[in-house]
């Protein structure tokens, strides 16, 4: 049992320290792109619904 | 391995943006409404009698339902790119070997966040309370941005770099606050001060809370066994 365990919690750590460098440029991508949205993108459409929000951020707003 | 990453930061950037949210409904929205009132010449300090009292007390969140929706939304939209970059990093550092995650250590990871991307910034450039008018948005934009680049490059290198590099990272800290944030040559704030103190130390406070929360959350669903 103790074992199975081991071996299991081994797989898992072997699987994430696998990872990747894409899913990660993924994330870092797809993060950068949320935060263009919502902190930093002036349309003024996007600027007004974002606005409290900016100001409570502390992202230059206006 | 793509799944388990992405979701884990949707799922956290979520959840943390719904918590950051209610902290800012209960106590940073009610400052920001209170500042506008300042801003519409509603309510007016350093009135023209010479005296410089005008009244406390916020309005209250009042009923623009639409208006609060929308705040709540762009917070979980802002948390969960939060979540996708903070992840990313952790990651990043685990596949490189240089640590392994853990829930508790998430919080960590939440704090550098917060102290890199939030504080690091507001430190040239407070959160702006309406009613202060600041320097023009586009070179703003480009200072906030480069400080929470450096910042962000300057906290890894400090707990990832090698005897003396380390010090690297003090200097990327440093450089945004020595080239200085863009300011206007005058003061035009027509809030009173104490409010717009408030209004910067709690949005802060909410950060830290949300950041925290967030480095956790991201730690806890990307480590759990599924």
């Amino acid at each position: 049992m103790n074992a199975q365990n081991n071996t299991a919690a081994q797989t898992k750590a072997i699987a994430r320290t696998d990872l990747s460098v894409l899913p990660i440029a993924f994330a870092v991508l797809g993060g950068l792109m949320l935060l263009f949205a919502s902190g930093y993108a002036q349309a003024s459409v996007l600027h007004d619904a974002a606005h409290d929000q900016r100001h409570a951020m502390a992202f230059p707003c206006h | 391995m793509t799944k388990n990453l992405l979701t884990s930061a949707v799922f956290a950037g979520v959840a943390a943006g719904l918590i950051a949210a209610l902290l800012q409904f209960v106590f940073v929205i009610p400052a920001l409404l209170e500042g506008e009132l300042f801003e519409t010449g509603a309510r007016v300090h350093f009135g023209a009698n010479g005296s410089p009292e005008s009244d406390r007390g916020s309005p209250g969140l009042g009923t623009e339902w639409a208006r609060h929706a929308m705040t709540m939304g762009f917070n979980v939209v802002t948390y969960v790119g939060f979540g996708f970059l903070l992840l990313a990093a952790m990651a990043f550092a685990e596949m490189r070997g240089l640590t392994t995650i853990t829930p508790k250590q998430g919080i960590i990871w939440g704090l550098a966040g917060f102290i890199a991307i939030q504080l690091a910034p507001a430190i040239g450039l407070p959160p702006e309370l309406p009613g202060t008018p600041a320097a023009e948005i586009g070179p703003r934009q480009m200072w906030w941005l480069g400080t929470l680049v450096a910042s962000s490059l300057g906290l890894w290198i400090i707990a990832f770099g090698r005897g003396f590099t380390a010090l690297g990272g003090i200097v990327l800290l440093l450089i945004p606050h020595i080239i200085g944030a863009p300011h206007l040559d005058a003061f035009w704030g027509v809030a009173p001060p104490e409010l717009s103190a408030e209004f910067v130390t709690l949005s802060l406070g909410a950060a830290a809370a949300g950041w925290s929360t967030l480095g956790f959350l991201c730690a806890w669903f990307w480590t759990k066994e599924l």
